[in-house]
């Protein structure tokens, strides 16, 4: 998983409430076999004419089509952001477009935690802070950037430091570290392993073997 | 100490606890489909690990193959031939048992994994979709994940699990005869509001429960997501057991003797504690149907819509003016009687055998209304063909129904297959939410036999109503 720990860029302001997954990006975008390759339909809906079908007509009112927020980095957005469907894509499709950091009021619940999964910064404010943030970030997006310090858990703006932020202390180590999910269970392995006899003892009924008839033979993949 | 039945299947797969209420959990079973499931394994397969059990893990398309009749891989879901076979080649690596297209125990994963005897009481199971929690009906510990969570399942057999809070739901009374689960869950869900499960595992109990057929429960359970439940569960019995016995995967013999000694303890002892509890007259609850584009916008079909103004929050009144004007309904208007363009029967909420007969039962020696277009989709191909021995293939096709291939289909729109803009279609799947069922559709949730009743009547009626 990539690391996080300091990053500086461009904020952008998109400041709505109970924007969700299907908003960040629609069903018909999601038409690779691939996590990567997504942040093109990132927002398609409202990104692009036609509803998100054309995609070589962004539309000019869109935060994210004007020179100065196109690279930008951080979304500063509302209430809610990521609620509604548990799609990961959403996620991978702000990560793919180059979103590192999001400040909003609040998530849906599996959105955030899917944002650590894939090493982005779910950042929780006040309304009232994010707009300010906001507010002086607009006088000039491109040098008024924003730097995330997740070490120390803050915020520097162009005028130096913004705010603190909280964030549970499993998931500061995970982002810090960038450590991998599935690595640190297996670390827990022979545990694992006690456990499975164990509970085949118990309930022997849970155990199953592979039906040759029917599943295809494992394919011998060592080398 | 006494414990809850979701206590009792919790420790029984909790390998260590890891802090702030979260555990390292371990996995019986994991399903998976081509749409999300494809890309679990072919990213697992990119970052070079391994399925740790083959044997457990099983795999079905239904997303997003067509339901045609004479159906191939051709779908009409944009490169939906990648999914299909991104999901073949990954499950043919790893070794794991794929319900394939034209395997006759194909259909959707969550009707699948009960027919074939894959869930059984107190296992646990996971599966990269929401409406895996239709298993608790069968008293397992089942619910939905995301891909990561699926990667992290597939090769550790364990989830990290944040331990959910518990909610019992006691449905006093009797159910009309005219009432069904789907009816029953509509009205849950209208009168405590989508959120109203918070995310706890919910055990459904009491008398409606104890008399309610096996199909009942799993539409029940199924909806507990549309509840905001981590999962829903009741208690096997009799009739769960007696729904098991025989199926592929359960245990036979002595096996089975010992199971169903452990199965009868998966209850909840007098005195556990939940950390909500809701009480429902059941008696009190009639044929239901959705007006608004949430589960929780649902009134009795000769009931009049709620005026936004009636609710108590601020955004639950935008949210319903919002609703009623996709929906182009009006406050105080009765859904009784609004003509509609189509009729969808099918999904995992609704489409099992029973639900077909209802409906079957409904149609025969009728049609459906001119300009109406309706559509029966079975939830998995054992059920198809199941129905067709008993001849309601034909009722549903002498009554002018499309008599389709089993899968999810019509149930949501991904760029494939949908209805026109604009429509309004009576269905028995389980969200109604904006462009589920295609671009500007407008989706009124309700029970088989009340989508039958309307596909006749060519506008939204109760099943009592049809002689009238
Ligand atoms: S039938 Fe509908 S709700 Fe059920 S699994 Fe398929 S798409 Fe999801």
């Amino acid at each position: 998983m990539r690391k996080f720990d300091v990053h500086t860029g461009i904020a952008a302001p998109l400041l709505r409430d109970n924007i969700d997954t299907d908003a960040i990006i629609p069903s018909r975008e999601m038409k690779r076999v691939s996590k990567s390759g997504l942040g093109v339909g990132l927002f398609a809906g409202w990104r692009y004419a036609d509803d998100g079908r054309n995609k070589s007509a962004p539309r000019e009112d869109f935060v994210l089509n004007q020179d100065d927020y196109r690279n930008a980095s951080v979304l500063l957005t509302g209430a809610n952001f990521g609620c509604g469907s548990s799609r990961e894509h959403a996620v991978w499709a702000l990560a793919d477009f180059g979103i590192r950091v999001i400040i909003a009021e609040s998530y849906g619940a599996i959105f955030q935690r899917n944002c650590y999964r894939n090493g982005l910064l779910a950042i929780e404010l006040p309304g009232d802070v994010i707009a300010r943030v906001a507010g002086v970030v607009a006088e000039d997006p491109v040098t008024r950037t924003l730097t995330v310090d997740l070490t120390n858990r803050q915020v520097v703006g162009p005028l130096g430091r913004f705010f603190d932020f909280d964030i549970g202390d499993d998931a500061r180590k995970r982002l810090l570290s960038g450590a991998d999910d599935i690595d640190l269970t297996l670390e827990h392995r022979d545990e694992i392993d006690t456990f499975r006899a164990q509970r085949y003892r118990d309930e022997p009924w849970a155990e199953l073997v592979i039906d040759e008839m029917l599943a295809p033979a494992r394919r011998d993949r060592r080398h | 100490m006494p414990l809850t039945l979701f206590d009792k299947i919790w420790r029984a797969h909790e390998i260590k606890a890891l802090g702030e209420r979260t555990s390292l959990v371990f996995l019986d079973r994991i399903f998976l489909h081509e749409r999300t499931g494809s890309i679990a394994l072919r990213s697992l397969a990119e970052s070079h690990r391994e399925v740790a059990n083959a044997a457990t893990a099983f795999a079905a398309m239904d997303h997003i193959i067509d339901t045609f009749p004479g159906r191939t891989d051709a779908t009409t879901m944009p490169s939906g031939g990648e999914f299909i076979r991104a999901l073949r080649h990954g499950a043919g690596e790893a070794g794991i048992r794929l319900f394939d297209i034209d395997d006759p125990a194909q259909g959707i994963t969550h009707l699948i994994a009960a027919e074939q005897g894959i869930a059984l009481p107190g296992l646990s199971l996971v599966c990269p979709d929401s409406h895996t929690c239709t298993l608790g009906a069968l008293g397992s510990m089942a619910w939905g994940i995301g891909t990561s969570d699926c990667e992290h399942a597939l090769a550790t057999e364990t989830l990290v699990v944040r331990r959910p809070t518990q909610m019992r739901i006691w449905f006093d009374g009797a159910l009309r005869e005219d009432v069904t689960a789907k009816d029953l869950v509509l009205h849950l869900i209208a009168r405590y509001g989508a959120a109203g499960g918070r995310g706890a595992a919910i055990e459904f109990a009491g008398p409606v429960i104890s008399a309610m057929p096996m199909n009942g429960r799993f539409t029940l359970c199924n909806m507990a997501v549309e509840f905001s439940g981590f999962t829903g569960i009741i208690a096997p019995d009799q009739r769960c057991i007696d729904y098991l016995e025989g199926r592929h995967y359960a245990p036979t013999g002595a096996l089975l003797a010992r199971a169903k000694q452990h199965w009868a303890s998966l209850v909840t002892d007098a005195g556990a504690r939940f950390d909500h509890e809701i009480r429902i007259d059941a008696s009190a609850c009639q044929p239901m149907v959705s007006w608004g584009t949430s589960p929780a916008q649902s009134v009795g079909i000769v009931d009049e819509i709620p005026e936004p103004a009636r609710f108590s929050s601020e955004a639950e009144r935008r949210s319903a003016e919002r609703a009623l004007a996709y929906m182009a309904l009006q406050p105080g208007e009765r859904l009784a009687g609004v003509p509609i363009d189509a009729a969808f029967i099918g999904s995992c909420t609704n489409a099992r055998l029973s639900d077909l007969r209802q409906a079957a039962h409904l149609l025969a020696g009728r049609h459906v209304a001119p300009g109406v277009r309706a559509i029966c989709v079975p939830g998995s191909t054992a059920t198809k063909r199941a129905a067709e021995d008993e001849g309601l293939d034909k009722r549903f096709t002498d009554a002018g129904f499309e008599w389709r291939e089993s899968g999810c289909s019509l149930c949501f729109y991904a760029g494939g297959e949908g209805f026109e803009p604009g429509q309004r279609v009576v269905s028995t799947t389980n969200r109604n939410f904006e462009g589920r069922q295609g671009p500007g559709v407008r989706t009124h949730l309700a029970s088989p036999a009340t989508v039958a009743a309307s596909a006749i009547a060519g506008a939204i009626r109760p099943a009592s109503w049809l002689d009238a």
